[in-house]
């Protein structure tokens, strides 16, 4: 018939690795899985120690031998997490997409439990799960994981349902016209068409929740102090006890933990959801993971499967029976009507809910509250804007010109990423000391602490951007001449537009967030204060003053979802419409 | 492959489909009550332009889109979902990139709950039949497009349908795989062993229509309605260069050019709902327009439309938009499977840029009422700017809002050739060319 050029990789990769590379991989794997269930169990088990404050809590101590063991129950915490958030993720996005009523519900409730301040509901999931487990840790572990679980899941949800609506038509008929079982939709062609942009979601979360980990591992809430063990509560002890070397201590463990989790969980999945890439031709340089290196020489997750071929068969006949293929959607009647009640129903509860807020506010709060807490929003605001200036205006050409440079971008990367990862109220006592050193005013201070950890999705974004510009345009430019403003004008800027407005979004989200702990810092028996809604929210959670904990969270909601709506929808669009490298 | 009274496997009475237009306007009609039957030992190939609707009369005839009004049966029973006599081959191969070749063609067994060792053992006989043998654990992406689509006939033929549907399976390919291919489906048709009973396939390209089918039904458009069908009685394997399939491929042209002609039975043209003022324009770039108008006038003023595809190195999908253009326009008339300039595309074709845009732009302003319309429009505002909008939902009231916008890009950019007005794609505005 006809020459074939490509040698199928299996065929030249499964059989020449020779026995001693298979069996030293062998033994990796194993010792790896056997590590990971004991630390598992050791670690876990912290979590179920009896809890009855205010006299029986669990004590963090300072000594530097107890950080492994803090670092563990954090990370462990992280990945609890993540798990629910991917189940939480398959669940609401997989309905959002499918039931077309639903999803004119879900999608705009997403984008605005998006935008709520995670930290000011603290206080509520707390008390709330501290009472669901009376007398034991379990229930302030929870709480923290609740934390970190919604600071990561709406994206990730984001993503799973944008990926199910982006699948190709064609590759949805064959299947459909195949008649794949409902269990055999999702595992065959649901789920791996989203693995890829879940992936980079759950990755972008993940760094941005060590930032609520260390955060509510260590929280006053109505007038008590919860510590959970965890290196978030070991800063926070170091800082009462004015102790700098535990701190620096804490600080390489957090940046020692960051980088085995990207290299030992993180790369390896990377690596091994390139497959799942949608396009038709093979990429030069697809990444790669000494881990998955391993696991793929060894050949003990090949017999593992062999071996469970039979169950897993029978698992899947069973799920078969039970979901079969979807039956055709009847016709569209016409539901105009029924349409029309959904909607006043809809209208109705948000009206209630409004009502209820607004009355229950009312009974402790009169309206010159309700003014200065506005007036409060609006300085947070203007921190949050004077950052989002700064970091561009700082961050933008440094962006611009590492990813103008291959090389250097190729390097930059990977710290930018992990600079982003690094959980910035680490950094906080640092920066504290220095103005209570100088007298720096804190007011405009706390804005620096702000940026701290939002900058660098500005830089990150950038260096995203410049990377994306076509050769054949920087070279244009250059051989027409054009440099210096003109050349910023007319290349530099739209052609980053989209790439800014993605970060900015990110970065004055993240700096919402970070207001609640940023405008109220302290240093052993010093505090500092800046008049901001992040203060607010701060202080009534600490004494539990629940009508101004819903009124400042409240106003925080409305303030970041009106920013989210007036200011950077339209620029998205705009983004979209005027700006893209097609 | 004998034409004898076969059993029919597929049979649509009066199908139509209609989708809603935007704002509760009515329905846009895509498919206007076709008839149709497909027997067994026969391949049928639907022939049409784009507009046609013969995408979407395959897709109801396999059961993934409901009709409108009509029934489908297969082999007696009425279509609820899925056609389970009927297998696809795709035009993008839609292959799951993250599966193997054999984890491609098992998928349908795999639905099906057939034991692992039965269905290994099925695949790689079907992957053994395209000629994929030891490429089972290759992932698509690590095989060209001609190797990919192999593997899509092979997920089609394990499942041994009654009827082997195929949505344009070549027109992705490069010209020569494609070739190749057709050339060995073709083959294994002609062998009892071809794992269907019968064929299905849409396409544009009428060479591949008459290298293949035994009958060519040819749709017309707005909407979509069957013409006419021309059976084909050429011997296989079929030779290009015999006098009798040169005259057929031309007949086709001719046919398919005119879409007035009768085709062998006569057609019926229903009309649904309100008359269209603004009867369809050829999604076409004037600059195309006036290339290909240059290109023949060269040649003498008069081509042979094969030829020209052959010429221009263009799919009569891309083609035959043009010529309707150029004819709409009064630029060229065909007859007979030939495009003739005419006095008016003569000079238009040979003036200088300014002479020319003159007379083009006396030419849409005497065709097009679309563009007499917005002209219109514009006069009468003093500040001589118009929305697009306007337009849009003038539009929207006979087209869907895809196909409208379509409509409205068009005419701006014939509008804007013709200098009559420009258009702010930011502002989203017409103004009037001072």
């Amino acid at each position: 018939m006809q020459q074939y050029p490509l040698a199928p990789r299996d065929a030249t990769r499964t059989d020449a690795p020779n026995r001693i590379t298979a069996i030293l991989a062998d033994v990796a794997v194993l010792l790896g899985v056997l590590t990971l269930l004991y630390v598992t169990a050791r670690v876990g088990s912290g979590a179920f120690v009896s809890f009855v404050p205010p006299v029986d809590v669990p004590e963090v101590s300072l000594d530097p031998a107890n950080l492994p063991y803090y670092a563990a129950r954090s990370t462990l915490r992280m990945f609890i997490a993540l798990v629910a958030s991917l189940i939480f993720s398959f669940i609401y996005g997989y309905i959002a997409a499918k039931s077309a009523r639903a999803e004119r519900v879900l999608i705009p409730l997403l984008d605005i439990l998006q935008s709520v301040p995670v930290l000011g509901f603290l206080s509520i999931t707390v008390t709330g799960f501290i009472a669901l487990f009376p007398g034991s840790l379990l229930g302030l572990e929870l709480a923290s994981i609740f934390a970190i679980f919604t600071g990561q899941v709406w994206n990730m949800t984001f993503s799973f349902y944008q990926s199910l609506k982006a699948i190709p038509r064609e590759l949805d008929e064959a299947v459909t016209l195949y008649r794949l079982p409902r269990t055999q939709r999702f595992f065959q062609l649901e789920v791996p068409a989203s693995t890829i942009g879940m992936l980079w979601n759950a990755m972008m979360s993940f760094g941005g929740g060590w930032f609520f980990v260390s955060a509510s591992e260590a929280i006053s809430v109505l007038n008590q102090e919860y510590t959970l063990p965890g290196l978030g509560s070991y800063v926070a002890v170091a800082i009462a006890a004015e102790d700098l070397q535990a701190l620096g201590l804490a600080i390489l463990t957090m940046a020692i933990v960051i980088i085995l989790v990207d290299q030992l969980f993180w790369r390896p999945l990377v690596a091994w959801a390139d497959k799942f890439k949608l396009e038709r031709s093979s990429s030069a340089d697809a990444p790669q993971s000494w881990v998955l290196n391993i696991i793929r020489a060894s050949r003990l997750p090949r017999m593992l499967s062999a071996a469970f071929a039979p169950l897993t068969d029978a698992i899947s006949t069973t799920l078969a029976r039970i979901f079969p293929a979807r039956p055709p959607r009847p016709p569209r009647t016409n539901q105009a009507t029924t349409d029309w009640v959904f909607n006043g129903g809809l209208i109705l509860v948000i009206l209630v809910l409004s009502w209820y807020a607004t009355t229950f506010i009312a009974r402790e709060i009169n309206l010159a509250e309700v003014v200065q807490v506005i007036l409060m929003g609006v300085v947070t605001m203007l921190r949050v804007f004077a950052l989002l200036i700064m970091s561009t205006v700082i961050w933008v050409p440094i962006g611009v010109a590492i990813g103008f440079n291959p090389r250097l971008s190729q390097l930059a990367q990977p710290i930018v990423l992990f600079l982003a990862s690094f959980p910035a109220n680490f950094l906080f006592p640092f920066v504290t000391l220095f103005f209570i050193a100088t007298g720096f005013s804190f007011n405009i201070g706390s804005m620096f602490l702000m940026a701290l950890g939002a900058q660098w999705y500005i830089l990150f974004n950038s260096i995203a951007g410049a990377m994306s510009v076509p050769s054949d345009l920087r070279e244009m430019t250059r051989s027409m001449g054009v440099r210096g403003w003109q050349l910023w004008r007319q290349l530099i800027i739209p052609a980053i537009f989209g790439s800014w407005v993605t970060g900015g979004i990110t970065a004055t989200g993240g700096a919402w967030n970070a207001s609640i702990v940023a405008e109220i810092v302290s240093w052993g028996d010093t505090t500092l204060t800046a008049f901001g809604l992040g203060e607010y929210i701060a202080v009534a959670t600490e004494i539990g003053d629940w009508p101004r904990i819903v009124l400042g969270v409240g106003m925080m909601c409305v303030f970041v979802v009106a920013m989210n709506r007036i200011m950077w929808k339209p620029l998205y669009d705009l983004a979209e419409r005027r700006f893209k490298l097609a | 492959m004998t034409m004898q009274t076969a059993d029919v496997l597929i049979m649509a009475q009066d199908v139509s489909k209609a989708f809603p237009l935007p704002e509760g306007n009515g329905t846009f009609t895509v498919l206007e009550r076709i008839n149709l039957s497909v027997c067994t030992d026969e391949v049928i190939a639907l022939l049409g332009r784009s507009g046609s609707g013969k995408s979407t009369l395959l897709r109801i005839l396999a059961g993934l889109i409901p009709p409108t009004s009509g029934t489908v049966t297969s082999s007696g029973k009425p279509v609820v979902g899925a056609n389970p006599d009927v297998a696809m081959v795709f035009q993008s191969f839609a292959l799951l990139p993250w599966a193997t070749v054999q984890e491609n063609v098992e998928l349908g067994l795999k639905a099906q709950g057939v034991p692992r060792a039965e269905r290994a053992a099925r695949a790689l006989k079907a992957i053994d039949m395209v000629g994929l043998d030891g490429f089972e654990s290759a992932y698509p992406r690590e095989l060209s497009g001609g190797m990919q689509q192999r593997v899509g006939f092979a997920r089609a033929f394990v499942m041994e349908p009654k009827v082997l549907f195929m949505d344009e399976p070549f027109s992705a390919l490069d010209v020569l795989t494609a070739e190749n291919l057709r050339g060995e489906i073709d083959m294994l048709w002609q062998e009892d062993s071809f794992p269907a009973d019968s064929i299905l396939i849409v396409t544009h390209n009428i060479e591949e229509a008459v290298l293949l089918a035994d009958r060519v039904i040819i749709l017309g458009a707005n909407p979509g309605h069957i013409r006419g069908e021309v059976k084909i009685d050429l011997p296989r394997p079929r030779e290009r260069e015999t006098e009798r399939f040169k005259q057929l491929v031309d007949y086709i042209y001719t046919a398919m050019t005119n879409p007035q002609v009768e085709v062998v039975s006569p057609a019926r043209r229903g009309t649904t709902g309100k008359l269209n003022p603004f009867p369809p324009l050829p999604m076409v770039r004037a600059g195309n327009m006036s290339g290909l108008l240059e290109l023949i006038v060269e040649r003498g003023g008069k081509e042979d439309l094969p030829y020209l595809g052959q010429l221009t190195n263009m799919s009569t999908d891309e083609l035959l938009p043009i010529i309707d253009a150029a004819v709409l326009l009064g630029f060229a008339t065909v007859e007979q499977g030939d495009i003739q300039v005419t006095e008016v595309g003569r000079a238009f074709a040979e003036a200088d840029i300014e002479q020319s845009k003159a007379l083009f732009r006396q030419q849409v302003l005497a065709h097009v009422p679309l563009i007499v319309t917005i002209q219109q429009k514009l006069q009468e505002k003093s500040n001589r700017a118009v929305r697009a909008d306007l337009f849009l939902d003038m539009l929207e009231e006979y087209y869907p809002e895809e196909a409208a916008l379509h409509q409205f890009e068009t005419a701006v950019d014939w509008g804007r050739y013709a200098e009559l007005f420009e258009y702010d794609a930011t502002e989203r505005r017409l103004t009037r060319d001072s």
